[in-house]
């Protein structure tokens, strides 16, 4: 089946979901071509998603998709796949793939699965795995339609390494399709340092913080670390924190080597965007918080006092192994 | 102006998931038996900016729509006593069964019946199946301009016929609008709904409740329910975890944490 990504840009370059689903692709392909999309890029981009993975890359420049907004996406990515009988349209699951992929489906006549954790090919039908029920469950869909169109989770697949020798072909659109809704403004939060969907190190806090005061707690934890503050739902909802912070069913899906959960009870909303990272690390006053049976250790005790200690000890240990 | 809030009468989505089984034979969760129900959070707060709505535009009308079975006549009851003027159950065995794509065809039709909608509010998904297609959907269905995970609606233009909506977006938001009539999906930073009052509970008693079948909404049960749906699901299943938790001890948090950092280390994990 030929394969269409959306291509989710964070900066200039694709996301790392992004170039996952490239990898996934090329797997249920099957030899047919696979086509990358991607609006308000940099036409050099064209070469590096082929040689991550893209047979075929329709790119919308930077020069003349200066204003692109969800409705010109999903009218771009629709006579895109539609041009290139796309039968399988894969965006990751983010807010700006969960706005578009059920779009498509409509306008495709497709079947739909948002938030997959697997896509697997059996006996000719594509079967989505997702989480639903807020992470408690996993349920496999088999897609009825002749097109499917599916939104996935950061950090299953592993992306392709880059292969320069790859070949394919570059397509560049004219002009951006009318739009019937207009932006006025995006409120951008400043892009300090590492996002957490790339952070190797995540120091997340929960209600159990207390408030704002809570997070200054966290930072320099974190700092120590190399690693980036995250927040369950809770702060977030109470204006502790940005809710660009929020990890979990309906915010981030971070995948570090290390998270370390503290004041979060461990819902399993919560879980749904952190439950694949390597080690987690949980810090709770209640032993029988939900959290601790994720986590690889815990610690039973006040964060306010467990916190600065570990900080101190991490500065404290040997630089090397 | 009339608005159309989509809403979706589920089980307690934070009550812990003791309370539920999994009937592998039907493929389905089960929630136990007396479990409390509930609109879907972000349903209730689609409720919640269409009664905001109104207090900027007086005289504006608010329908609440579910689709459901009987006991599902308490989320229309719950929209209207929180401020909604009228509900409307979609109900017929016909329905059952479903998927997103079935459901979005019955309330869209529901939708074109009413004639009159300037503005459809949906919550972002529903908090049981989590899956985010039935707002969107409908937004296509009927043709309309899609604006997703809103945390903030407001009409602008002098008759007001324009929406402006804040977006919740990955690194902040963004603030659009488009022309009425629209479709906008709402998220939990829109904040918390209100609390029926006694005074609108009261009210709520006597505010007309419609019940629309099949064949009120001219649709071919063909396309409906089990017969209609996009996708079959196959397996349900709980994922499994085998994570042993290390407890570190110590006479003192300090020294937990200093424990705590050692033991990384020697694990290797720092
Ligand atoms: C549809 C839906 C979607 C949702 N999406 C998300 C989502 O994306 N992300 C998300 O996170 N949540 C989400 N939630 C909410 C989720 O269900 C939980 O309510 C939330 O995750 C709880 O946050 P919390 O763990 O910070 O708070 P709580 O559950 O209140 O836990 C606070 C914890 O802090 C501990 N604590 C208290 N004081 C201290 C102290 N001094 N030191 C150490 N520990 C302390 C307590 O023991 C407790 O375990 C969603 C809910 C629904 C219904």
């Amino acid at each position: 089946m030929s394969v269409l990504i959306a291509i989710e840009l964070t900066g200039e370059k694709p996301s790392n979901a992004s170039l996952e689903l490239l990898a996934l692709a090329r797997t249920l392909a099957n030899g047919n071509p696979v086509v990358a999309l991607s609006l308000g890029a940099d036409v050099g981009l064209t070469e590096t998603l082929i040689a991550r993975g893209a047979d075929k890359v329709v790119l919308g420049a930077r020069e003349t998709f200066t204003d692109i907004n969800s409705d010109v996406w999903a009218t771009c990515a629709t006579d895109a796949a539609r041009k290139h009988g796309a039968t399988l349209v894969l965006a990751p699951h983010t807010p700006f793939g969960a706005d578009i992929a059920p779009r498509l489906a409509f306008r495709l006549n497709a079947a739909c699965a948002t938030g997959c954790v697997s896509i697997d090919r059996q006996d000719g039908a594509l079967l989505c795995t997702r989480a639903a029920h807020g992470g408690n469950v996993r349920e496999v869909l088999r897609m009825k339609a002749r097109v499917t169109v599916a939104t996935l989770r950061a950090g299953v697949y592993d992306a392709l390494p880059a292969d320069t020798t790859r070949k394919g072909e570059g397509i560049i659109l004219t002009e951006p399709p009318p739009s019937r809704i207009r932006v006025l403004e995006r409120k951008r939060d400043a892009a300090e340092g590492v996002r957490l969907e790339d952070a190797k190190v995540i120091v997340a806090g929960g209600r159990g913080l207390g408030g704002a005061e809570g997070f200054k707690v966290l930072e320099p934890l974190a700092h120590a670390l190399g690693g980036v503050v995250g927040a369950s739902r809770v702060p977030c909802d109470l204006n502790w924190c940005s809710h660009a912070m929020q990890i979990g069913l309906t915010g981030k899906t971070v995948t570090p080597e290390l998270y370390i959960a503290v004041g979060i009870s461990g819902a399993s909303h919560h879980l749904a965007g952190c439950g694949n990272a390597k080690t987690i690390i949980a810090i709770n006053t209640d032993k029988d918080a939900a959290i601790f049976r994720e986590a690889r250790f815990g610690v039973t005790g006040d964060f306010a006092k467990v916190v600065p200690a570990l900080t101190a000890a991490i500065r404290a240990l040997p630089k090397d192994l | 102006m009339h608005i159309a809030v989509c809403i979706k009468y589920i089980p307690d989505p934070e009550a812990a998931f003791s309370q539920f089984s999994i009937d592998e034979q039907a493929k389905k969760v089960v929630p136990a038996p007396g479990l409390r129900h509930v609109v879907s959070p972000f349903d209730e707060q689609a409720i919640e900016a269409a009664l905001r709505v109104r207090e900027q535009h007086a005289g504006a009308r608010i329908t609440v729509i579910t689709l459901g079975n009987e006991a599902s006549r308490n989320a229309l009851k719950h929209g209207l006593a929180m401020g909604a003027d009228d509900g409307v159950l979609l109900m017929d065995p016909a329905f059952d069964d479903g998927d997103g794509y079935t459901t979005t065809l019955a309330l869209s039709a529901a939708i074109r019946k009413l004639a009159t909608v300037d503005l459809v509010l949906t919550g972002r998904q529903a908090a049981d199946g989590d899956a985010g297609i039935v707002g969107a959907g409908i937004g296509e269905e009927l043709n309309l301009p899609v604006l997703t995970f809103a945390k903030a609606v407001v009409m602008e233009g002098a008759a007001a016929s324009v929406v402006r909506v804040e977006r919740v977006l990955d690194d902040g938001t963004e603030i659009v609008e488009a022309d009425l009539p629209a479709l906008v999906t709402v998220s939990n930073e829109l904040g918390a709904p209100r609390a029926p009052s006694l005074r609108e509970t009261m009210r709520a008693a006597r505010k007309p409740m419609v019940v629309w079948k099949a064949a009120d909404l001219e649709l071919d049960v063909a396309t409906l329910g089990a017969a209609g749906a996009r996708t079959a699901r196959e397996r349900i299943f709980v994922p499994s975890k085998a994570v042993q938790c290390e407890f570190i001890e110590a006479a003192t948090p300090e020294e937990q944490g200093a424990r705590l950092a050692a033991r990384l280390r020697e694990a290797k994990v720092l």
